[in-house]
Order: C-alpha cells, then structure tokens, then sequence
C-alpha cells in the first residue's frame, strides 16, 4: 500500500473504525458473510460495562449459534463512540455505506442510541440495543429496524422505584444527568411515584460527563427534607454520589438513595462496605441460576477482568437470536432488508441462557423477567462477585411498559 | 428561615463552603501546574493522569502492601514524583530549547498512554478506596453537616498551597531557582547545576499532583478517567490565575471552586460550563491573567 499524504489523511479521519477492519474493502466479502458492528463505550466510564466484554459476548454468541458449520461466515467489528452522538453516528454510517455493516449492536449512552436508531432506519439495517436506557427507543422514537433488548427507564423505574414507595419512601428529590438517558429516568421514576400518591419535591440536572463533585447537589437534595434521593444517573456519576452520601452521612440519618441504574460493575467498584444495602434493579446477573453461570463461564475471563454485565448478556442474547433468524430467512434476504430480519426475530420465540425464554414484541420491546436485588454486606459475601440476594422478580409481561402507552407510532398504523 | 436570593441562608453557607472545599482540590492542582511553568516552561499536560497516578499507588500500596492513607499520603508523592523525574529526564528535558507546543504535545500524549494503561490494567469502573478510620464522621455545623476528611482536605490543601509559597518566594533554593527561569545561564556560571535543579522541579510539581491525588481517593470514584475530568478545569484555573503565577493559582483554585459552587445552586445545568465562561472573560480582559505579569 502507498502511504501518501492523502492515505494518511483518510485513514486518520476514519480512526474510530480502524483497528476495526484495517484496510479492507467492502467489496471483497462474500455474499453469505453476516457483519456486526459492535459500537460502544471503549474508553470512559461505561468501557466496564459494555466495551470489549460486548464483542466477546456477541464472538461467544457466533460460536454458540453454530451458524459457521452451515457455511454462513459472520465478521465482528467494534469502534469507540465515546458517549458523543456526533461520533457514534459518523462510525455507523461509515460502517454501513463502506464497510458493509448489517447490524449495529449495543450502543449504550441514550443519545447516541436515539442518534444511531435514526441512521439504521433511514439505511434499513438492523439495530440491537443493549447497552442505552431511554424507554423512547421503544416509545415515541420506536423503529422497525430497532430492538431494545436489555433494560429501559420505564422497568427500572417501575422496579426499583416501585420497591421504595412500597417501603414508605413518598417524598423524592432527583439528582439527573443533564442528558437524554438522565431525563427519561427521570420522567419515567416521577410517573410511578406520582401513581403511587408520592410527591417530587424537586431535582438537580448535573452536566454529563463532567461532574465529580455531586456533595453540593446532595446537599441542596437533604435541604429539600426529601425521604427518598433518586439517582437519575449512572456509571461514575453514581458512584460518585453514593460514595459522597456516604460521607456526608446522609443515609445515616434515614435518607434513602435510590440507585435507578446501578450495574455490578458500579457495585464493585463501590467496594461492599460502601454498596451494602442498596437496592437495585438487572435483567440478569451472572450468580442467578445454572445457566447464566454456564455461560460465565463460557465467556471466560472479560476485558477489566469484571463478571459479564446485564449489557454483556444482552449482547449476548441478541447477537444469538439474530444469527437463528438469519439462518431460518437466509443471509441474502436478511442482508436485504433489515425490517424483515428484525420482523422475522419478532416471530421467533428467544431462547438462551441468560435471559431464558422470551419474546420481541410489536414496538421492539424485549420481553424477559426483571429481578430487585438488595447487594450484600461484606459478611454475608462468600466469594469474589458474590453480591446480590434476590428480593422479588417481575414476570416478563409485568416488566415493562405496555405496548398501548408507550405513544410508538408503529402501533397506531 | 432567612433567605439570600429566595436561597435559605443555611443552605447557601453551605455551597459557599463546599466550593471551597472544592476549590482546595483545583488550588493544590494548579498549584503543581503554575510551579512546573513558571520555573521549567513547560505546560505538564499529563498533571491529570499523575493526579490519577497518586490515587492509583494509594490503592496499590493498601491491597498489595498493607499500608494505610497516612503512609501513602507521603509515599505515593514520593513514588510518583520519582517517575515524573525519570520522565523529565528521558524525555522532557529535551524540549526545553524548542517552542511550548512541544512540550505541550509530548505531556500530553504521555497522559493519554498512562491513562490507557491503567484502562487496561484496572478497567473504568473504578476501585474502592475508604476514608481513614480517624478522619470519618461529620462535625454538626448547624448550617450544614461539615464532614471531617473534607475539613482535612481544606486545612492540608492551605498548608501545602503556603508551604510551596514560601519555599520559592523566602528561601535560598527558591531563590535559585526564580533567579534560573530568569537566566539559567548566568546562574549556571555561578556554580549551580541548573539542569537539576530543573529536575527536581519537575519532580515535586508531578508529586504535588500525586498528594492531590491520595486526598482525592476517600472521596471521589477512583478511576482511570479522574485525572482528565479535572485537568481542563485546572487548566482554566492557571490561566485564569496568570500562567506561572503561583499565587495566582492559589487564589483563582479557591475563588473558582467558589463560583462553581454558587453556580450548582442557582443554575446547576452550568456548573461545568462556568469556569470557563470566567476564563473567556479573563482572557478579553487581561490577557496575562488575573495575577500574572504582561
């Protein structure tokens, strides 16, 4: 290859993809090759979470399907989106008009996800996220293209929410990441509350990313004479809070935090000390039954060296039953058309070890059982990432928003 | 209840003091900063990640040798104070004849490669790290519910910011050192090693960043990324301050982290964002800084 300025210049604007498929033509795969695109979190707060462990989830996913030994080839490519819908929609169009991309998967960060859902519509590919919470991917901005897999705002609310009106916490305050993700937490916590004769005394929007220091807001949160402070954010943002409620003993003197998204990896971090006690919502957790053990140990050992997260699992779980529906339609058929790939997963019934048995619904909603854990003091932790008890589980039509309310306008036609 | 600006008195006292408490952690950075520019003209674009390094041997010291916050709070400096003068010495003493933009690139692409190790080595998430037993609990301030460590922090952040001040102003070395940036040749005639004392600089600037470090570990999430999500903020506060000016730092690290604070109660969506609405009317206005000479 000719290194002039002009390669140089090319390949330099195109470096998030790079490492990706390095110097290979579009033109050169063959027509039964299947591409995912893996777009994610590789270097910041939601690397843990998401990041590589997602590739190797969806590489395990390929081997799992045993979709090789019919003769179907499926090439995996990752890029960073570093949390700026700017960039991840600049990777995901180069991927589909170049590099040939014909699913885009994971995508946390809620904004870059509503970024994302736009693009592979308007291409008419396939997009499975797992990684982003916006409830709106299956509401408002629901697409054919689009299957939300893991978790969204409206379950974590109804979950963890629920559990803590239940528990006599009526008066809240929220702290919310001032972004996409952050607002529908919000919004979607708020409505729960409200239902349940609960009152919101107010809420902060902290910038994102960028916050450090959450003790003024956790401060302004007490004044408010709230029982209840609900954390609208997640990764480091919620460590940072509850690590500085801590501190400022707020929890000590009968302040609840709500963690709406907390994630093992969050929990870990927190160190058990710290983290005991909270209560929090996943759709899976690696130490639940005999399979989604099997399958971590199938995973093996996960980039940052954490157990597989509800992201990873998702990643997982939706790569897999992809891959059954194009070998039940055909690669030709499913490289052709992404609303038929993705109508053909609705039709099929899941089936994997991490998220058992479920369904797609209409708007793209996938349908599986949420569990409320309550993470474990130090004492009663027996191994290394053994940190959740098991309070309560919402069967998979009780989990999530129903289909009629979620205002998604493929529903109405 | 009395209220300033329809904001409950109490309340406010207490943002006040808890920009204060923040604006220690931004003075101690900028600090290191201001010293490392002023006496070697390099701007140390990889402050963040050996902030960050500091953090990190504080936990390593604690996991895989037993020792505690006390021991790190001088051990982790000195750690990584002796790897920022491998550093000066391998790489950045070969920048200084050449234009700033060197040096400037050079730190800060060293930052990215430690930061990217440490990714790799730690992951994102973050690692726990405890508040010493003898500093947890809270004084009852009757406005506001005063931690004890971030009390410390204030008190250990002004000690630290007067030490350094008095080192390079009041004593012999200093002097030395103030009379080198002016013309190192001249002083080098006079029988002092110019380029170590150089080194030295470099060192107890990047072991400053790494004492802010071990301060920040109890109470912010340690990870890979703490060091760049502060370090354009302190940025802002040098330049603001006057590059070099250690004094400067000192005074904006505080008064900024003052803003910033006020910002959070009366318009929290702009806290990130207000520094440097500060720093663009700065710069209009004084070019060199607020304390900085022209």
């Amino acid at each position: 290859m000719n290194f002039d300025r002009r390669t140089l210049l090319g390949a330099a604007a195109t470096a998030p993809v790079w490492g990706a498929a390095p110097f290979r033509s579009a033109r050169a795969q063959a027509a039964n090759t299947i591409k995912i695109g893996v777009l994610n979190d590789q270097s910041g707060t939601y690397r843990d979470l998401s990041g590589g462990g997602s590739t190797q989830a969806v590489r395990q996913a390929i081997k799992d399907s045993g979709i090789e030994a019919r003769g179907i080839t499926v090439e995996v490519v990752q890029a960073d989106h570093q949390n700026r819908p700017d960039v991840g929609s600049t990777v995901v169009r180069q991927w589909i008009d170049r590099d040939g991309v014909d699913v885009i998967m994971d995508v946390p960060t809620s904004s870059v996800a509503l970024a994302v859902n736009t693009i592979v519509r308007e291409k008419n590919k396939v997009f499975i996220n797992s990684g982003a919470a916006a409830s709106d991917l299956t509401g408002t901005a629901c697409s054919p293209n689009t299957v939300h897999w893991t978790y969204d705002t409206w379950m974590l609310a109804k979950s963890t929410g629920g559990a803590m009106v239940r528990a006599g916490g009526q008066r809240w305050f929220f702290i919310t990441a001032d972004y996409a993700f952050g607002h529908a937490l919000e919004r979607d916590t708020s409505t729960f509350i409200r239902n349940a004769g609960g009152q919101i005394l107010g809420s902060v929007r902290t910038p994102f990313p960028g916050t450090t220091d959450f003790s003024s807001f956790l401060v302004q949160a007490q004044a408010s004479r709230a029982q209840v402070i609900g954390l609208a954010n997640a990764g480091a943002d919620t460590i940072n809070s509850i690590k500085q409620a801590a501190e400022f003993g707020i929890t000590r003197r009968g302040v609840k935090l709500a963690g709406l998204l907390v994630f093992i990896t969050d929990v870990h971090s927190l160190g058990l000390q710290t983290a005991q006690g909270l209560v929090l919502t996943e759709s899976f957790y690696w130490d639940l039954n005999d399979r989604t053990r099997a399958l971590t140990q199938r995973l093996g050992n996960m980039p940052g060296n954490v157990k597989p997260s509800m992201v990873h699992a998702g990643c997982y779980a939706g790569a897999l039953h992809y891959l059954k529906a194009v070998a039940e339609m055909g690669v030709a058929a499913a490289k052709a058309s992404g609303v038929e790939a993705v109508n053909k997963m609705k039709a099929m019934p899941t089936e994997d070890d991490a998220f058992g048995a479920g369904s797609i619904r209409a708007d793209g909603r996938k349908l599986h059982p949420t569990y409320l854990f309550e993470v474990k003091s130090p004492a009663e932790s027996r191994a290394p990432w053994d940190y959740y008890k098991l309070l309560a589980t919402t069967p998979a039509e009780e989990s999530f928003r129903p289909l009629a309310e979620g205002s998604c306008p493929l529903i109405r036609s | 209840m009395d209220e300033i600006f329809g904001i409950p008195a109490p309340l406010l006292f207490g943002q006040l003091l808890l920009g204060l408490i923040n604006g220690a952690f931004y003075a101690l950075l900028s600090l290191g900063l201001a010293v490392i520019f002023g006496m070697l003209n390099v701007i140390n674009f990889t402050h963040g990640a050996q902030f960050m390094l500091g953090a990190f041997v504080a936990w390593m010291l604690l996991n895989w040798l037993g020792i505690g916050y006390w021991g790190a709070l001088i051990l982790a400096p000195l750690i990584v104070g002796a790897f920022g003068i491998i550093l000066e010495r391998l790489m950045i003493a070969r920048l200084y004849k050449l234009d700033h933009l060197y040096g400037l690139l050079l730190t800060f692409g060293l930052g990215l490669i430690i930061e990217g190790l440490a990714r790799n080595e730690f992951g994102s998430s973050g690692l726990p790290y405890r508040i010493p037993a003898e500093l947890t609990g809270a004084w009852d301030l009757g406005f506001m519910f005063m931690p004890i460590y971030r009390g410390w922090v204030v008190i250990v952040a002004i000690v630290m910011c007067l030490a350094t001040w008095l080192v390079i102003e009041k004593t012999k070395i200093g002097s030395y050192l103030r009379a080198a940036t002016e013309n190192p040749a001249l002083v080098q005639a006079f029988g002092i090693n110019v380029p170590r004392m150089m080194t030295l600089t470099y060192g107890a600037g990047v072991a400053l960043a790494a004492f802010a470090g071990v301060l920040a570990a109890p109470i912010y999430s340690v990870n890979p990324q703490m060091g760049s999500n502060l370090i354009i903020i302190v940025f802002a506060v040098v330049v603001i301050g006057g590059m070099g000016s250690i004094l400067g730092s000192v005074v904006t690290g505080f008064g900024l982290g003052v803003i910033e604070g006020l910002t959070k109660v009366f318009y929290p969506e702009a806290s990130s964002t207000v520094i440097f609405v500060v720093m663009a009317i700065v710069l209009l206005a004084r070019p060199a800084g607020l304390f900085g000479r022209a």
